[in-house]
């Protein structure tokens, strides 16, 4: 201990800081879902939000100097993504899982177009808040060093939380998710409201793109998300659209997520690939033993057409 | 009243033999799934103009090159087609559960572990004459991707998880492993820069159509494709299917076994896309590594729903999708545009191409009636 070196402990401290590192895209996207499932659509799309949010916050954290800029021109490319999703499934007799699936596809190419400039320059990165400043141990500081967005996402669960409950808009979202004629009978427009569910869950996506690109890992490439954006989506699933559920499962992806890296750094190599797999293998394990064939899922929209 | 109805009509094509309401009420369904698809597709086409336009290209150019790069020569024929094989394969896996109503959008996760199944089934036949190895190779790659998928069909069944979810979780999980194996394992230590399996042997290799340089894979896709067809179309089974996927109660009613119908298909599907990778690996790339993780199995969902999920469409289709990404590096060349432009493209088709779903059975003049 005296010559700093923490052994093993270093894999339960990396988990620890993964969690809180990691597990930012996931909770961004995942609060994001949630508002967009929550008024009766799912967009399956974020994926490429997030990529477009990650790469859009690069840019425009290079060109102007500021990341918080680049972040909110991730959040805003994120709602146009999302305002084009609700666009397209606004039209009769569209299916929104299809929109969902094309929206992946291209957000990922049209950042992987408008992004090849950016793989070789370093844009301004976001500062992070040091939380381990007590420690000696190298590790410890390492893994409380968090982000400012990380702390915006802890605080917007249960805000989340509270305005599906007493808001009037929580509960306007929460009529268009359960019934669209109720809303309609209320003399509200279900297009506009989704539309409106829709952008924002976008906004929160694009964020959680800006996160990967301007701290963690903190690059623009093009391999930087590979499937967190529809692991978040899965989250909200067995999160039971409920944003402070998000929270917590958020946290445990982040953990999983940095288990690879961490047993990679003690030494532990093989196995690599399938310790990265993990989220995926855990979103699955969970999907299964939650899911049931026998009735829809406890808190589920009645609108949404994915747990029909 | 029949005889006044037939009179009227002759009456009406004595006086305008060209506008024949019979003809367009019989066949104004086909023409809307010709017409529809393609106004998207120039749709697309448009709008991925003015994209480049932004970027200072000019559009014409543009669809020059593209049609250049996919039809122009014989050469990008041969391009074309070679791209197209796989992409029949990869847009049935989608096509296929599509018939029952599900979505899955794991063809990419089915080809991969096809391919790893397939080399591994070369790499145990050593020694043993070409056509064997190649029959363990196609009856590994088929159940090797078939299984993929049909698990996600069996979660979706017996455990009500969602397949489209679970499906793309698997294709992560699916480069997961193959990586794992690739640079672990099954890996040939004289492969040094990019970890790959040992070759499956050049004898080995399913080789090329005779007077081109287009592999046997796309006759491995045509078969698969008219076969899909005539399955859904022309069979006991498909009916079945098709019902389920109208309306599962009914089919429960009547007395269909869903779940056999679910796994069934899925298997065939996730087949499909086993095929593949099995073609990728035996006629391309003569092993597996990551290389294999192209994309085909992303672009085959695009082609399935362009298609209309329709096994037969899906082979026009494929060709013109494979004639998009064959165009990429002629694009890349002589206009100076990134490699991720045929992703663009497509995605912009895939949009317009949802979009045009609202229009089926609106334009007035298909209708067949005034």
């Amino acid at each position: 201990m005296a010559d700093g070196s923490i052994g093993l402990w270093t894999v339960p401290l990396a988990v620890l800081g993964g969690a809180i590192r990691v597990s930012t895209p996931f909770l961004f996207v995942s609060l994001g879902e949630c508002i967009t499932e929550r008024s009766g659509r799912i967009n399956l799309g974020l994926e490429g939000t997030l990529v477009m949010g990650a790469m859009s916050a690069y840019g425009i954290s290079y060109l102007t100097g500021s990341p918080w800029l680049g972040v909110l021109a991730a959040g805003i490319t994120g709602a146009l993504l999302g305002a084009l999703h609700a666009g397209i499934c606004s039209l009769p007799r569209v299916n929104d899982v299809a929109v969902g699936i094309a929206l992946m596809l291209f957000g990922t190419g049209l950042a992987f177009y408008l992004g090849k400039p950016l793989i070789e320059p370093t844009a301004p990165r976001l500062p992070a808040i040091d939380f381990g400043w007590w420690s000696d141990i190298p590790q410890v500081r390492a893994a409380l060093r968090v982000n400012v967005l990380f702390l915006i996402g802890v605080a917007l669960a249960p805000i989340l939380y509270w305005a599906f409950r007493t808001t009037r808009w929580g509960l306007l979202i929460r009529t268009a998710g359960e019934s669209s004629d109720a809303a309609r009978a209320m003399g509200n427009s279900v297009l506009l409201i989704r539309l409106r569910a829709t952008m924002v869950g976008g906004f929160l996506a694009g964020i959680g793109g800006s996160f990967l690109s301007l701290f963690y890992p903190g690059s623009w490439n093009e391999g930087l998300s590979s499937g967190q954006g529809i692991t978040a989506v899965a989250l909200v699933i067995f999160a039971r659209w409920d944003p402070m559920l998000c929270l917590w499962a958020s946290l445990a992806f982040g953990g999983a997520a940095a288990l690879g890296p961490a047993l990679q750094s003690v030494g532990v190599t093989s196995g690599y690939h399938l310790f990265n797999a993990a989220p995926y293998i855990l979103t699955l394990a969970i999907m299964i033993i939650t899911c049931s064939p026998k009735r829809t899922l406890t808190g589920a929209p009645a609108e949404l057409s994915i747990t029909r | 009243m029949t005889t006044e109805a037939a009179d009227s009509a002759e009456a009406v094509g004595a006086i305008a033999p060209a506008a024949d309401p019979g003809f367009l009420q019989r066949h104004g369904g086909t023409i809307e799934y010709v017409l529809i698809p393609g106004a998207a597709l120039a749709g697309a086409l448009l709008v991925f103009g003015i994209f480049v336009a932004m970027f200072g290209k000019n559009p014409l150019d543009l669809y020059f090159y593209m049609y250049q790069g996919a039809f122009g020569t014989w050469f990008s024929w041969q391009n074309t087609l070679t791209r197209a094989a796989p992409l029949i394969l990869t847009a049935l896996c989608t096509a296929l559960p599509a018939q029952l109503g599900m979505v899955i959008i794991g063809g990419e996760g089915a080809l991969l572990i096809g391919a790893l199944s397939a080399t591994s089934a070369a790499l145990a036949f050593q020694g043993v004459p070409p056509l064997v190895v190649q029959i363990a190779m196609v009856i590994a790659g088929v159940i090797g991707g078939g299984s993929w998928v049909m698990l996600s069909g069996a979660l979706r069944q017996y455990r009500g998880v969602n397949e489209t979810i679970s499906s793309l979780l698997l294709v992560y999980i699916a480069l997961a492993i193959l990586n794992h194996l690739v640079e672990g394992v099954m890996r040939d230590p004289a492969s040094l820069n990019k970890p790959s399996t040992r070759e499956i042997g050049a004898a080995n290799m399913i080789g090329t159509i005779p007077g081109t340089d287009v592999h046997w894979g796309l006759v491995f896709g045509l078969i698969a494709a008219i076969a899909a067809y005539i399955l859904i179309y022309h069979t006991v089974f498909g009916f079945a299917a098709r019902v389920a996927g109208g309306n599962i109660r009914a089919a429960k009613i009547v007395g269909l076994g869903v779940s056999k119908l679910i796994l069934t298909i899925c298997f065939l599907a996730g087949g499909a896309a086993g095929l593949a990778g099995m073609v990728e690996v035996a006629a391309v790339q003569g092993r597996t590594n990551a290389n294999l993780a192209a994309g085909y199995g992303f672009t085959g969902i695009l082609v399935a729903f362009l298609a209309r999920q329709n096994p037969l469409a899906i082979i026009p289709v494929a060709i013109l999708l494979g004639g998009i990404s064959a165009s990429g590096g002629l694009l890349q060349r002589r206009l100076g545009l990134p490699d991720a432009s045929v992703l663009v493209l497509q995605g912009i088709i895939f949009l317009f191409v949802l979009a045009s779903d609202a229009l089926y059975g609106r334009i007035g003049f298909l209708k067949g009636k005034s």
